[in-house]
């Protein structure tokens, strides 16, 4: 009984009513008992909220020269100041909110790109699929990063969203692959072939036949794509691409790194973006882990 | 089996013929005059040489011929191995500068893959369905995916490089040395290539392990581990058969974390200012030096490629499923 939840396309076409909402049920009574959910859950959110409320109290710009240089946290200013004397814990603040921006909308141009891609692939195939795959395997050959520093270099005023569509043009192939393969085999189901039988259009049926009985996936999918992206954002701002008038926390890194903060021992400057970072994208990774135990009961017997 | 590797080779090629049209048009397409532009930022001071350098790039560009021209001398300039001359070290051309930083990259990157993928695979596989283990090393394993590689390089750097004063936390060699084949120079080469290899392994550790541990829980499941229980086979033995074959999607996903790693490699090198192809990227973004830029993703992408085919080659040679289902899937 409880493989229904696993086994996508099972039967919840037939009774979609009471069969959805026992899915429901069943997923959240298991959701609530998985660790790996909620201790994700609970430090993404806490950094959401911090990114969405911390700086509502802050009265200065995050790069304005508030106090005084070089000092250590303290009960003024958190995470202490910069080398000309800017709060570090307003960075912070503002940076948290940018990475958690740059990774809906990187990720999520990257989730679009890709699915609707794997998508149309997969349902498709043929000579659609074959030219599809093609462009996937070129781009997923492509060092995406490097590609990025070319492309950005270029560009003389670099705002958060340019940024966030060039990481979402170039790390969308892995996404399209494994939904292509996800499709494939869902494709050939009784009642896909019934849905077009009734003459509905391709658009309908992967939106209301295929992609619901995946969305575990899509959702684990875009998790994935946007830890890519926040990843990616902070190496393209650590080499000096970031955007040109905003605060983020790999433009922390890398005024840290370029006004020498390493060697003058100032810790507070460079440890809590990169913390930031690896708490926000490795929750995320641990939640998504948590998700599919909750989503596929071969592993939630663990 | 040629089949398919004829088809590889032919999404390689078509990839290279991509990269250098991306090479080719990004210059061409994006807004502003990129010669002005490289050279007011880059810092030339001498009026003469300026101008002779404006000439240079104008007539290197071409850009007063018809696009396709250009396009097709860009092909020509490629295979006589011209990548144009480097703005920030003039006259040097580019490819010699790249030639002299691809070593210490090499140094880096190739053992770092080579030995985290070991050591990963090794870990995950133990850490597979023993609880204990499983709920330590798949926690710290995502964390570790999730950690920039700037910063554990950052970290380290400060840590054991400047706090504890264990190892150089700059360049490549003692700037005090001059290069040569004797000891001194050879170990304190070593010296500074540690810290930056040891970065990249931990990062690109915590991957694989959870790689090989999610493959491994797949295939403890599959029919023949049950059978194979069932007999009564101890549990080592079952073990080494799931772990070979969960080795094969492991040496796919090495071709696909590639790219992931060059990028790791290059912000590494940053950090701890590297001789290699990361730190030449920063200095030619610093000096708009986009000819040298290009050069580089050019080499890194032709890099790639060929460590992609590498993976096939051993991919064919490992599996022979693979061999099987070419030599009989082409009827």
């Amino acid at each position: 009984m409880s493989n229904a939840a696993g086994t996508p396309g099972a039967d919840p076409g037939s009774a979609p009513g009471p069969v959805g909402e026992r899915r429901f049920s069943e997923t959240f009574h298991f959701a609530r008992r998985n660790p790996k959910l909620l201790i994700g859950l609970t430090i993404v959110v806490g950094f959401l909220l911090l990114g969405l409320i911390g700086p509502l109290f802050i009265d200065h710009g995050p790069n304005q020269y508030v106090g005084p240089q070089t000092q250590g946290p303290s009960g003024e200013y958190w995470l202490g100041t910069t080398t000309f004397g800017q709060d570090v814990w307003a960075q912070f603040v503002y940076g948290v909110r940018s990475t958690f921006l740059i990774g809906v909308l990187g990720g999520g141009v990257a989730f679009v790109l890709g699915t609707a891609i794997g998508f149309f692939a997969g349902y498709r195939g043929g000579i659609v699929d074959e030219v599809l795959n093609m462009l996937t395997n070129v781009v997923l050959v492509l060092p995406a990063m490097v590609v990025l520093i070319i492309a950005v270099a270029y560009l003389d005023a670099r705002g958060l969203v340019v940024q966030a569509v060039f990481i979402g043009l170039t790390t969308w192939p892995w996404a399209a692959r494994a939904v292509r393969a996800q499709t494939l085999s869902l494709a050939t189901r009784d009642y896909v072939d019934l849905a077009r039988l009734s003459g509905r259009r391709t658009w309908r049926i992967i939106t209301t036949e295929i992609a619901p009985n995946m969305s575990s996936y899509l959702v684990m999918s875009f998790i994935l794509l946007f830890g890519g992206a926040v990843l990616t954002a902070a190496g393209l701002d650590f080499i000096g691409l970031g955007p040109t008038d905003g605060v983020s926390l790999g433009l922390m890194l890398e005024n840290a790194v370029a006004w020498s903060a390493l060697q003058l021992g100032m810790w507070w400057w460079f440890v809590p973006p990169g913390l930031a970072i690896t708490a926000i994208v490795g929750s995320m990774y641990i939640l998504n882990v948590g998700l599919d135990e909750v989503f596929n009961p071969k592993l939630r017997e663990l | 089996m040629w089949r398919y590797m004829g088809r590889k080779l032919f999404v390689y090629a078509l990839t290279f013929v991509v990269a250098v049209t991306i090479n080719w048009m990004i210059p061409r397409f994006m807004p502003g005059d990129p010669v002005r532009s490289m050279l007011s930022r880059g810092s030339v001071s001498d009026p003469e040489a300026l101008e002779r350098m404006t000439a240079y790039y104008n007539e290197v560009f071409g850009l007063d011929a018809p696009l396709h021209e250009q396009y097709l001398s860009f092909w020509a300039g490629l295979f006589r191995g011209d990548l144009g001359i480097s703005v920030m070290f003039y006259p040097e051309p580019v490819v010699d500068i790249i030639l002299r930083a691809v070593p210490y990259t090499l140094a880096l990157l190739v053992p770092a893959i080579v030995l985290s993928w070991i050591v990963g695979n090794h870990f995950g596989a133990f850490a597979a369905r023993s609880k204990v283990l499983d709920n330590t090393i798949l926690p710290a394993g995502y964390v570790l995916t999730a950690t920039p590689y700037m910063w554990l390089a950052l970290l380290m750097a400060w840590s054991l490089g400047i706090v504890a004063g264990v190892f150089p936390t700059a360049g490549g060699y003692s700037f005090a040395l001059t290069p040569g084949a004797n000891w001194e120079f050879v170990s304190s080469l070593i010296v500074h290539w540690f810290l930056p290899f040891l970065s990249m392994f931990v990062v690109a550790l915590g991957g694989w392990a959870i790689g090989m541990r999610n493959m491994i829980i797949y295939e403890l499941e599959d029919d023949y581990a049950t059978y194979l229980r069932a007999l009564g086979a101890p549990r080592r033995l079952v073990r080494r058969y799931a772990f070979r074959n969960a080795m094969l999607p492991q040496i796919t996903g090495l071709a696909v974390q590639l790219g992931t790693i060059i990028t790791g490699a290059l912000l590494t090198e940053i950090v701890f200012n590297y001789p290699g192809l990361g730190t030449l990227v920063l200095d030619s973004l610093n000096n708009r030096d986009f000819f040298l830029l290009q050069g580089i993703f050019l080499f890194v992408v032709v890099g790639v490629l060929i460590a992609n085919f590498v993976i096939d080659v051993v991919y064919v040679l490992i599996d022979p499923r693979t061999r099987v289902q070419m030599t009989g899937g082409s009827s």
